[in-house]
């Protein structure tokens, strides 16, 4: 509006003034940005780290390798070697190369955590928002018991079990395949994954835009699809991050058990733990996988924190428990 | 007078994405004397509250400051090292939030939060501060000094809690108050007695204050000075009498205008019968409602109580009571959130089932319902035309360009730019996030429309427009209107008959103009009579009145026998009253009232 048409306007001199600036996007502080570097790091190297590979997994170096130019020993040691232009951070416990089995275990690795995590959210987001839109089963008007108590008490049960004595006891039973761990994984994290899920669902079920639809006359889908989902997706988003870190924490730690991935794949958590003797050789081997989860866990944790510092404090207080 | 706080050439900006700065107040100057309470006013968004939080050093996150000086007894606060602000607030400079449900802790008791300011800082011993505070409570006549601190914040009422916040306040005996919104929030019967208690420990006290609000008739009662604020500037500055009687400002005119006069006969609207059919549009036939459903059917809690209420369509009826009288869960029976326990409601003569899920589309159409609060009525996360289009595509089949034209419609109907459509709910200020909410419920082309405090949680000028809006879409479409306000000013301008409740029972009901002259039931003459005028010295006034002396500071009880209005009542029969449920007296044309007294003693 130019000058001359307000003033020949007065009724709009005075408009109405909006109640707070926008949103400010998201932006993350520096921490962040090199946690994203990281990550994205890893998950290039979950594509082509094994083709990158120097050697296979699984490979044990030849002995011809480590003969030093002029010296007569036939056969040195392959175990434990320092880092040297063989082996760019130096061989294992059984001579292997663990550049190699570092960039082969990132897939077994992140690729079991993940799928894990992802099957965790399915399971857990979708009973969580069943339980959060309040379902009763009904006898004649009256409510015979809620969905949400059913689900919860059940949620209670398995989270009162410690998840590794959990993961430990059914590995046990059953063997340990690869399938099995990611089915195990993501139960164990299902249920703390659908207490986060019920409470969010909560929040937003009791909220007027809710109560809107449910006087227009909508369907429970649509609710659930419409006006909870996209309230719920963002700090779940975030949440998820964290979940993984988790996982990877879990999954490593059942390796280093020796009930996770078996040998001769590689894996970050079995990595730490066969090498562990290297330690009393000054060995960087069981140093360099720690090194690799450590990365990995810290940058996902560093984008989480900025993200969530900077949507509330809410968030990050729920994702504690 | 001494000059105690000077706020000189004050600037701040909000820093945005592209870290350029966006002014927001744009060097505003004024002074407060000591014993003086200046008001700041305006709208949402004019940077009152951004200007009284300078007094104490302070800004919220994203804005800084940016220019001009706020002294204090002589000193800048904006350049204050943060140890010396730390003792600046709390002792020298205190504030009250708007909510005080909000600002208390739930799990600590009264006394503790009162003096814990005043003791962390070291200025008094516990017990001082304990003794301290039960002069204040006498002071803000709050009832049973010697053991109110040993009480729990859910034991008081919201208008005590409100005092309480003063106390919290003034323990340490700070110079200045900055108070915001303080009264804001609360019923008309509340506002005055948590006003009157204000001036008075303020007088006695004979501490400075900065009071922010947006509303000119509160800030007449008890401020000296007023600064009226537009966007960020000042647009006058004066004497409270200056300011309310002799306005020279265009801006303060305009907050003037918006400022509705006290409720009287004659400023109903007419129905104009072109709309009439047989049967009324709604009809709430015998109701009792509650919340904690037994199993024998009755309730827990019962709210209402064999409520009558019918519409004639094109009519709008304004349903009016304190907080607690079973308002909104009236609004509620009608929409079919909550099952009564007993009696009907009537759409158009046809009987509705009292269950939403097995109410037909149909049904569901005609009856809509518009939410309190805008902001969060609606979705944050779906786009105005996702927004209107829903209902049209729900109830009317509307798909494509047909959708798309009629959400175009709807927000012309509103006032709103067509461009609009593509904008999300939180790009909107509060006044046209409600009409966008109005626009909703309008968009189902609904027969009865129910409207729950619409336009309380906005301010005056943004009501007083939303209010005009209303009564033209009256006028257009032959909607059926209930309005359901605590603000009887609002009801009286747009409502043609009007039902107060109290307590879950009707007290009286009638046409706006009779239900609005003598006589009067005893609690519509306490609510007529709590609305401020916009006059200096009303308060006073008021106070005198023998209804208010027997019914401010008083809650709203449900009683299961005789009338609730027992206790707050100046003209209560005991024995009888509090005994016999009253009799319903007909004086005539519909008008009537639940009384054991005859017509010829009611309040006039």
């Amino acid at each position: 509006m130019s000058e001359t048409q307000k003033s020949m306007n007065p009724s709009r001199q005075f408009d109405e003034l909006p109640d707070a600036p926008p949103k400010r996007k998201i932006r993350l502080s520096w921490a962040g940005k090199i946690g994203i570097a990281v990550l994205v790091f890893w998950a290039i190297m979950v594509v082509i780290g094994p083709s990158i590979a120097p050697y296979h997994e699984a490979e044990f170096l030849e002995e011809s390798l480590f003969i030093v130019p002029g010296s007569d020993e036939k056969y040195p040691d392959t175990d434990f070697q320092p880092p040297s232009r063989i082996v760019l951070l130096g061989s294992d416990y059984m001579g292997r190369d663990t550049l190699s089995r570092i960039l082969f275990g990132a897939r077994t690795t992140i690729g079991i955590s993940f799928i894990a995590t992802i099957l965790a959210y399915l399971i857990g987001v979708t009973l969580g928002i069943a339980a959060a839109v309040g379902y009763r089963f009904e006898y004649r008007g009256f409510t015979i018991i809620e969905l949400d108590t059913v689900l919860s008490r059940l949620n209670d049960a398995l989270l009162s079990i410690p998840s590794i004595m959990l993961g430990l006891v059914m590995i046990a039973a059953l063997g340990s395949t690869i399938p099995l761990l990611i089915f195990l994984t993501g139960i164990i994290y299902a249920a703390s994954v659908f207490r986060i899920a019920r409470s969010l669902g909560q929040e937003v079920m009791v909220s007027d835009f809710v109560e809107a639809a449910r006087v227009r006359g909508e369907g429970l889908w649509w609710i659930i699809t419409r006006e909870i989902l996209p309230n719920v997706a963002m700090p779940l988003a975030t949440d998820f991050g964290l979940r993984f870190v988790w996982v990877i924490l879990f999954i490593s730690a059942l390796s280093f058990l020796g009930l996770g991935v078996q040998p001769p794949m590689s894996d970050w958590g079995s990595m730490v733990k066969e090498n562990l003797p290297g330690l009393i050789y000054g060995s960087v081997a069981p140093l360099i996988p720690s090194l690799a989860i450590a990365t990995l866990t810290i940058s996902v944790n560093m984008i989480v924190d900025d993200i969530s510092a900077q949507t509330g404090g809410k968030l990050a207080k729920r994702m504690i428990s | 007078m001494s000059i105690l706080l000077e706020v000189d050439d004050l600037k701040i900006s909000a820093r945005k994405d592209d870290d350029s700065l966006l002014p927001i107040v744009k060097g505003v100057s004024f002074k407060v004397a000591r014993g003086e309470v200046v008001a700041l006013i305006g709208e949402s968004g004019s940077g009152k509250t951004t200007i009284a939080l300078s007094a104490l050093g302070y800004t919220k996150p994203g804005l800084e400051f940016d220019g001009g000086e706020v002294r204090l007894e002589g000193e800048d606060v904006i350049t204050m090292r943060s140890d010396h602000l730390r003792s600046l607030r709390g002792q020298r400079v205190a504030y009250l939030a708007q909510s005080a449900a909000a600002t208390f802790n739930p799990a600590l008791t009264i006394g503790e939060q009162v003096t814990e300011s005043s003791v962390l800082h070291g200025i008094l011993s516990k017990e001082q501060a304990h003794e301290r505070a039960k002069v204040l409570y006498q002071a803000l006549e709050l009832p049973d000094p010697e053991r109110l601190g040993r009480r729990y914040p859910h034991q008081v009422s919201g208008g005590q809690l409100q005092r309480l916040m003063a106390a919290m306040a003034l323990c340490g005996k700070p110079d200045l108050l900055v108070l915001d919104e303080p009264t804001t929030a609360l019923d008309v019967t509340t506002q005055i007695e948590v006003l009157k208690s204000f001036k008075s420990v303020i007088k006695q006290e004979g501490s400075s204050a900065i009071y922010v609000t947006h509303d000119l008739s509160v800030v007449a009662q008890i401020a000296d000075h007023i600064v009226v604020l537009y966007a960020g500037e000042v647009q006058e500055y004066g004497t409270a009498e200056q300011i309310v009687s002799h306005p020279t400002h265009d801006y303060t005119r305009r907050l003037m205008h918006a400022v509705r006069p006290p409720p009287a006969a004659g400023q109903g609207d007419k129905t104009s019968s072109e709309h009439k059919r047989q049967a009324p549009a709604l009809e709430v036939r015998n109701i009792t409602a509650g919340y904690g459903r037994k199993r024998d059917g009755t309730t827990m809690v019962t709210v209402l109580r064999s409520v009558n209420v019918s519409i004639e369509r094109g009519q709008s009826i304004g349903v009016i009571g304190e907080s607690g009288c079973g308002k909104s869960t009236l609004a509620r029976v009608v929409a079919g959130l909550l099952p009564p326990t007993e009696g009907e409601v009537l759409l158009d003569g046809q009987e509705l089932n009292p269950a939403l899920a097995q109410r037909s589309r149909n049904e569901l159409q005609k009856v809509q319902f518009v939410f309190q609060m805008a902001d969060t009525a609606l979705n944050p996360k779906q786009r105005i035309d996702r927004i209107l289009g829903r209902p049209l595509e729900f109830y009317l089949g509307l798909k494509g360009k047909e959708k798309r034209q009629r959400v175009g419609e709807l927000l012309e109907m509103v006032e709103l730019p067509p461009e609009f459509a593509g904008r999300y709910p939180e790009e909107l200020s509060g006044g046209q996030k409600q009409r966008v909410n109005l626009a909703r419920a309008l968009a189902a082309s609904p027969e009865v429309l129910l409207c729950d405090e619409v336009i309380s949680a906005l301010d005056s000028i943004v009501g007083a427009n939303v209010i005009d809006l209303l009564r033209r879409l009256r006028q257009q479409t032959g909607v059926s209107f209930v309005f359901i306000s605590h603000d009887l000013s609002t009801v009286a301008s747009f409502a043609d008959e009007i039902v107060v409740l109290y307590a879950g029972r009707v007290v009286e009901k009638g046409s706006t103009d009779r239900v609005l002259s003598p006589p009067y039931h005893p609690y519509t003459r306490l609510l007529i009579s709590s609305v401020p005028e916009l006059r200096v010295g009303w308060l006073e006034e008021a106070m005198q009145t023998q209804e208010a002396q027997a019914g401010i500071d008083r809650l709203v009880t449900l009683t299961e026998i005789g009338c609730p209005f027992f206790d707050r009542c100046p003209l209560a029969i005991k024995d009888t009253c509090d005994q016999e449920a009253p009799p319903i007296r007909d004086l005539g044309e519909g008008h009537l009232i639940s009384c054991h007294r005859p017509e010829s003693e009611f309040l006039h």
